[in-house]
């Protein structure tokens, strides 16, 4: 597609702009059009998040709804469009407590920070053909770089709401990100090896030019990102930071009002990047085979973006949450590993494809070998470690007679001691 | 760091908290997120019930039973009007008998909902099976309106037979929702049976052995998923539970995933007996004239039911007079309770809730 189309052509969204700038350092105004370019790249991040915010509350209400065979919001404008503006009217005109022993400064400043990694990390985010803010070339980096401000925000708010539920889940959050951000980084390595690029435009590009998507190639980092990404953002079933049965909201417990509700997009915000992440990554971006020349690029970016985000939503609706020990055991015994073996793999692969000088095809024997090798790893992994069979649940006994014993459980190593209560 | 000191870190889980079911307070000690130990108060809910019943007369007093255990009154009506039958000597008719039946097992249906609902949802699916149950819940609360116009705290029972009789639509209503309801109950089992992160959450969390749980004097799931095969139902029949076909689910490792299946199993076996005693329906009338202030002759009573949460008992003196001397229950949630802190001494804060919330408790009638 033609970047340098003319301004009304909307297939890319950046053709308008292009032409206001083109038109301006035509004027000789160079340093004009630099800040006009800012501009209006912060504009458009901002109104795209809000935007998505108030769509996402709806979007997630309802297909939540959907999967609980309950109707979800349906009264306020057309089919409840309006329900988040509501929602958002109603939580400013809530007041917003502060704890009084809590410290004041940091309580404000938490959800105000919150926003910075997700507002940064749209701004590398390619939305369509040529429609990026900062294509930077060291994107990916960029974007880890900035998601690891997340913890920090979150120990904030749980420190200072001087409450012990919001400490429990602040640290829970820092346990979680320190163990899944090194899968999601090994995972993203293994798509830098094979594309040799940094830059998520030039990652798409390697996926346009080969007429591939990643996830054929790279199935296994695919799945790790797909599991650390989710427990990076908080999303069941990694919700441990927040788990309501346990400890009521986590580090936002305090929080009420507009504070609440900031906490409360920004996680939807998250999710719906994290989605966009996904299709750049895995699934080419903009780039759709041939659907690209007759759909705007953006669009199907978008589809993209909400089919990953869609993903996230249905295994809210769905799975029960894990315990911290065992997420991060997860974590660090299985993706980890999994992870650095893929990386070798890829390695090895890559520097073959140079060595033998090998035209593009070279990449389909490629993709057969490490979705088998995906499924051995995956199945040896497990063997190794006699992950199998441990927890296939007994089935009941279903008696007639009664007052008698049928099975006396054996003793557990954790939990109850009929002596009363010195802990295992 | 091994001179790095530490000190216990005392959290309140409740009276206010998401998963307390209620106003239950578990004040926890922690070291990290590990509980070392635990003490339960209760008693935020007290109503004095038992005081105040022996103000009333023994009509009077069966609404009393409705808001103990407000999750299944029908259980608590039944074991109340028992007692006073018993006390009083007063026989109930076959369709009373039957009808009774019906309901009481239509009550553990919509408990055992509840019940397996809120497990999951302490383990963390975010409402999803608790709503599909509650879907199901609401047809059994349909029923109980179209017979006696109430939904939750019932008072249908009444000493002598029931207050009304079954409409011409209930029979048919019924079957339906019998029919359809072992399918829901298929759907709910395929999503969490062998979810391996309930399995996870739930396996091995919350043991209580045979023997603890005899002492401790668990009845009902509870002890059932512990190994032992006890159910008031067949051990000790009243009403006319020895004509109808059913078994008892016996759970082999005493956790919360047993107790968890058994409260599943138990439903299809409610399910049968519901569908047995709709066949068995006699006409005839629902109950016999007894005047709304019965004065039993002096003496004493004890009658038991399994209510869903385990051995519901009314003990009722008379004096002779027009009230009850003497009103007691027997209130399974809070002997089922008593072990928690075994339990859950040991475990983590995540581990706790979900063997709390597999108890199955009803602060009404745990604090009564």
């Amino acid at each position: 597609m033609n970047v340098l189309a003319n301004w009304w052509d909307l297939r890319s969204l950046a053709n308008p702009v292009n032409g206001l700038l083109g038109w301006l350092r035509d004027k000789g105004w160079d340093e004009i059009a630099y800040i006009v370019s800012g501009s209006i790249g912060a504009a458009a991040i901002g109104l795209f998040l809000g935007v998505a915010m108030l769509a996402l509350i709806w979007v997630e209400r309802r297909v939540i709804a959907r999967i609980q065979i309950r109707r979800g919001p349906n009264r306020v404008g057309p089919q409840g469009l309006l329900q988040p503006v509501a929602d958002a009217i109603k939580l400013m005109q809530k007041e917003s407590l502060t704890p009084r022993l809590g410290d004041k400064w940091v309580f404000w400043l938490a959800p105000l920070l919150l926003f910075i990694p997700t507002v940064l990390t749209l701004g590398v985010v390619p939305f369509g053909d040529g429609m990026t803010v900062a294509d930077l070339n060291v994107g990916v980096l960029f974007i880890i770089a900035v998601g690891s401000v997340m913890p920090l925000v979150v120990f904030m708010a749980g420190w200072s709401s001087n409450n012990k539920y919001s400490l429990l889940g602040a640290m829970r959050t820092i346990a979680m990100v320190l163990s899944y951000e090194l899968p999601a980084v090994i995972s993203l390595l293994s798509v830098v090896v094979l594309t040799g690029s940094m830059q998520l435009g030039e990652i798409i590009n390697f996926q346009k030019d080969h007429n591939t998507w990643n996830v054929f190639l790279l199935p296994l980092p695919f799945a790790i990102y797909l599991i650390a990404s989710l427990a990076e953002i908080g999303r069941s079933p990694y919700d441990i930071a927040e788990a309501e049965s346990e400890i009521v909201a986590g580090y936002h417990t305090e929080y009420s009002g507009m504070k609440f509700g900031l906490f409360y997009a920004v996680e939807l915000a998250n999710a719906l990047i994290i989605g966009g992440l996904f299709a750049v990554f895995f699934f080419g971006g903009w780039w759709t085979y041939y659907l690209d020349v007759i759909i705007p690029s953006w669009v199907l970016f978008f589809v993209k973006m909400l089919l990953g985000y869609w993903l996230f939503v249905w295994a809210r609706g769905t799975v029960p949450r894990l315990r911290i020990d065992q997420s991060l055991k997860f974590s660090w015994q299985f993706l980890v590993p999994m992870g650095l073996l893929n990386v070798v793999l890829v390695a090895f692969e890559v520097a073959l494809w140079y060595q033998l000088d090998a035209p593009g095809i070279i990449l389909a024997p490629f993709a057969v070998i490490n979705w088998l090798l995906t499924a051995g790893l995956i199945v040896g992994y497990v063997r190794l470690l006699k992950l199998e069979h441990t927890q296939t649940p007994r089935r009941l006994t279903l008696t007639e007679d009664v007052g008698i014993v049928t099975h006396v459980p054996a003793p557990s190593a954790a939990g109850y001691s009929a002596a009363g209560g010195s802990p295992a | 760091m091994t001179n790095f000191s530490t000190e216990p870190y005392v959290v309140n889980i409740g009276p206010q908290h998401p998963s307390t079911h209620g106003v239950f307070r578990m004040k926890v000690t922690l070291d990290g997120e590990r509980i070392t130990d635990a003490e339960m108060v209760v008693g935020y809910l007290h109503r004095s019930m038992e005081k105040l019943a022996e103000e009333r007369t023994y009509t009077q007093n069966i609404p009393f039973t409705d808001r103990a255990d407000y999750l299944s009154s029908m259980s608590n009506n039944l074991a109340y009007c028992l007692t006073a039958e018993k006390l009083a000597g007063i026989a109930v008719p076959e369709r009373g008998e039957h009808i009774r039946v019906i309901m009481a097992e239509l009550q553990r249906l919509a408990n055992h909902c509840m019940a397996v609902g809120t497990f999951i949802n302490d383990a963390g699916a975010w409402q999803t099976p608790l709503m599909w149950l509650f879907a199901e819940r609401e047809k059994i609360l349909d029923l109980f309106e179209m017979t006696c116009g109430a939904r939750l705290t019932l008072n249908y029972m009444r000493i002598g037979g029931v207050s009304f009789d079954l409409p011409d639509e209930f029979v048919p209503a019924c079957r339906r929702f019998i029919d359809q309801f072992p399918g829901r109950l298929d759907e709910v089992e395929q999503m969490l049976l062998e979810n391996e992160i309930l399995l996870a959450r739930s396996k091995g969390i919350g043991v209580i052995p045979t023997v603890a749980a005899i002492n401790a004097s668990l009845t009902g799931p509870m002890l059932r998923a512990s190994g032992v095969a006890w159910d008031i139902r067949k051990a000790d029949p009243y009403s006319i539970y020895d004509r109808f076909a059913f078994r008892v689910p016996v759970g082999e490792n005493g956790d919360s995933y047993d107790r968890f299946l058994v409260r599943l199993a138990e439903m299809r076996e409610s399910v049968k007996i519901v569908d047995q005693a709709l066949r068995a329906l006699p006409g005839g009338p629902h109950k016999v004239d007894v005047p709304l202030s019965i004065r039993p002759p002096v003496g004493e009573a004890y009658a038991r039911v399994e209510a869903p949460k385990g051995e519901l008992g009314f003990y009722l003196v008379s004096d002779g007079g027009t009230s009850p001397w003497r009103f007691h229950m027997r209130p399974p949630s809070l002997i089922n309770l008593s072990l928690l802190r075994e339990m859950v001494i040991g475990l983590t804060i995540a581990d706790a809730i979900v063997s709390f919330g597999s108890v199955d408790i009803v602060i009404g009638e745990l604090d009564r």
